[in-house]
């Protein structure tokens, strides 16, 4: 097959091209992380910082380094961590009012406007993978507070695609909601792959829809080295790994 | 009003007046200045917020022994004891409102509920004990609202509108409110069990955090509320109400009833602290070795152990007799229970979710270092303030202690005017 001689940058926007034809409840969104290919240069967590605009105190995606062996056999070791987007999400069932819930594509989102912050489900969630927005700005003390993070203009966590503006220390949405990654469902709808995926430099983030076979998520979840993290949990992630 | 009455008045605009600080910086800048946040999404309000749900919970229980199961014993402090969990059931729900990221959205937990959360359980089971508790205090008091009526002054006017237009009555009228009373006190009774179990509950699902993930939890809510309830209102009887010594039986037998449930309460501390620290699963481990010996080691030693659980159970054993001891121990008890609730919320972060999870990624409100702000602890002392504030004017206001307040002014005092419950008592 041609795929063999495409970049896999090119076979994954031929898959999300090919996926956003079908309806959006036919679609099964999911991300592959290799670890043998990430180099834990973080280019992810700062894609994600700008993309997503997150506030202090809110980072959908971090890479957790570790060290495994002991000298002189040591090794580096990173674990990519966005959210996992379970097919059973602790953090939805959990939730006193439904503003949060797994949309049919399987991406969990929060629907700002009915998210009371209780942070219930940053407490449900075994991946650490929610975060509260406290109203915190970088810009804050600086001359200006910058115009950017005040407009969440493209974290369109629901299907409205509705605009946010942060404004500090008020009840204004997402300020005092949870917040958390959703696999950049703005740029997808869009025709972009996530931001994470596209600046990773050893490409290890591989995107696609997983209920197309063609796809090249599907065939990497097929891998003899795939798995997911907290399995026991029976959340049943849609991120998966290649250990 | 007493003089001890008018101090926890003085402790309450104090309290409250301190507090007001914290609560305009709450509503200007929201949870700016609060210590938590991502790294530790629940904190000190939570904590203050399960104490005194716990001491609403076991004070109300404490009054159905009295007008559900019948125990006479304790029928002195009946009202007192519903009044007390009415106080406690605001307390702790301004708690868990001011820690909401959006306050005026709350109502939306009983309008638009997610029955799968127990959240949403708590709220309706709350909103279902408030109106229980409103209605038992009511049918309690209201032939004695009406009577007030006629006394004219601030009280008789206040209260003459609260009778809502009852007739004062006389004995069979009593009885009948009585048997009003009953049913609201029955159902009251698994209403109280199921919020305060579901408290526990409401932790104990999250399979994500192994320390709270255990079915001992409701059961350990249900029962340190009767003993920290149970302190609560011994506290009060003593040292709010029991000037003439009238109340000295009612204050043993109370340190009695609290003397039990801190038994069962240590044994449950000791199965879990047991189960916990073998040498097994970190994810058990980890949190119950740091609240012994973490930096918050003396809210498990000297709060929880040396005042709420141990300390108290031996004095209580020891001076069993005298009620002065029994109420002074039985205040530091309610004290040191909000070292044990300390130890409820706080040691369940005591573990990364996925080990290198908290240096992955390091700003302040991410930190896993939790110490309560200057702003949560000013808003505590406010609710607080506000809490003694209201007990207050509650207590000036109501006839909450039926027979006392008329018997130790007039020894003759009419048979309508002495407790009520006597009456049924006496059937």
């Amino acid at each position: 097959m041609k795929t063999l001689n495409l970049d896999v940058m090119a076979v994954m926007d031929r898959d999300l091209r090919r996926a956003l034809t079908k309806p959006a409840e036919k679609r099964r969104w999911s991300m592959v992380i290799d670890l043998q290919r990430c180099i834990g240069c973080e280019a992810c967590t700062v894609a994600c910082k700008a993309e997503n605009k997150t506030p202090p105190g809110v980072a959908y995606n971090v890479v957790i380094e570790g060290e495994v062996g002991t000298y002189p056999n040591v090794r580096r070791r990173f674990l990519p961590r966005p959210c996992m987007q379970c097919a059973k999400p602790p953090c939805v069932t959990v939730c006193p009012v439904s503003a949060t819930y797994r949309r049919p594509d399987g991406v969990v989102v929060i629907d700002y406007e009915e998210c009371i912050g209780c942070r219930y489900c940053l407490n449900a969630c075994p991946y650490g993978a929610r975060y509260f927005d406290s109203g915190e700005f970088y810009t804050e003390g600086t001359p200006r507070v910058e115009q950017y993070e005040q407009t969440v203009t493209r974290d369109v966590a629901d299907e409205l695609g509705r605009e946010w503006r942060r404004v500090a220390g008020r009840e204004s949405s997402p300020v005092g909601n949870a917040r958390k990654c959703h696999y950049c469902l703005h740029r997808l709808e869009n025709g972009a792959l996530p931001a994470c995926v596209v600046t990773c430099l050893g490409r290890a983030r591989y995107f696609g829809d997983l209920s197309d076979p063609e796809s090249l998520v599907a065939k990497l979840v097929a891998d003899e080295r795939v798995g997911r993290l907290k399995e026991e949990l029976g959340t049943e992630p849609q991120t998966y790994y290649l250990f | 009003m007493s003089k001890r009455l008018w101090i926890a008045l003085a402790l309450g605009v104090v309290s409250g007046g301190i507090g007001l600080f914290g609560l305009v910086d709450r509503f200007a800048n929201g949870h700016i200045h609060a210590n938590y946040g991502s790294g530790i999404p629940w904190a000190l309000w939570v904590v203050f917020y399960i104490f005194f749900i716990g001491l609403s919970a076991g004070a109300f229980l404490i009054s159905s022994l009295v007008y559900v199961f019948g125990v006479h014993r304790f029928e002195r402090v009946g009202r007192l004891a519903v009044f007390t969990a009415l106080i406690c059931l605001v307390t702790a729900l301004s708690f868990i409102w001011l820690d909401l990221g959006h306050m005026f959205r709350a109502y939306r937990t009983i309008i638009s509920p997610n029955f799968r959360s127990p959240m949403a359980w708590m709220m309706w089971l709350y909103s279902a004990y408030f109106l229980i508790l409103l209605g038992e205090g009511w049918f309690l008091m209201r032939r004695d609202f009406a009577a007030a009526r006629t006394n004219g002054g601030l009280r008789g006017t206040i209260l003459g509108v609260l009778a809502l237009g009852t007739p004062a009555g006389g004995d069979e009228e009593r009885r009948r409110d009585l048997r009003v009373v009953r049913i609201l006190g029955t159902i009251g009774v698994p209403v109280a069990v199921a919020f305060h179990g579901g408290v526990g509950a409401l932790f104990a699902v999250l399979a994500s955090r192994p320390y709270w993930n255990t079915g001992l939890f409701p059961v350990m809510f249900l029962i340190s509320a009767l003993a920290s309830g149970g302190a609560l209102l011994t506290a009060i009887t003593q040292l709010l109400f029991n000037r003439d010594g009238s109340l000295d039986e009612v204050v043993r037998e109370l340190g009695r009833l609290v003397l039990l449930f801190l038994f069962v309460d240590i044994i449950m501390e000791i199965a879990e602290g047991l189960v916990s620290l073998y040498p097994s699963s970190p994810a058990h481990r980890v949190p119950f070795q740091e609240q012994m010996f973490g930096p918050y080691w003396w809210t498990f030693w000297i709060l929880g152990l040396g005042m709420a659980l141990l300390g108290p159970a031996i004095l209580l054993f020891a001076k069993r007799r005298s009620p002065r001891w029994i109420g002074v121990v039985s205040l530091i008890t309610v004290i040191g229970f909000v070292g044990v609730r300390w130890n409820i919320v706080l040691p369940g972060f005591a573990n990364e979710l996925i080990p290198g999870l908290r240096a992955a990624y390091v700003e302040p409100k991410l930190s896993a270092v939790y110490n309560p702000s200057a702003m949560e602890w000013l808003v505590a002392a406010g609710a607080i303030g506000a809490a003694f504030v209201l007990f207050v004017v509650g207590a000036w206001l109501f006839p909450l202690l039926p027979g006392g307040r008329a018997a130790a002014a007039d020894k003759r005092a009419p048979r309508s005017d002495r407790s009520l419950e006597m009456v049924q008592e006496a059937e």
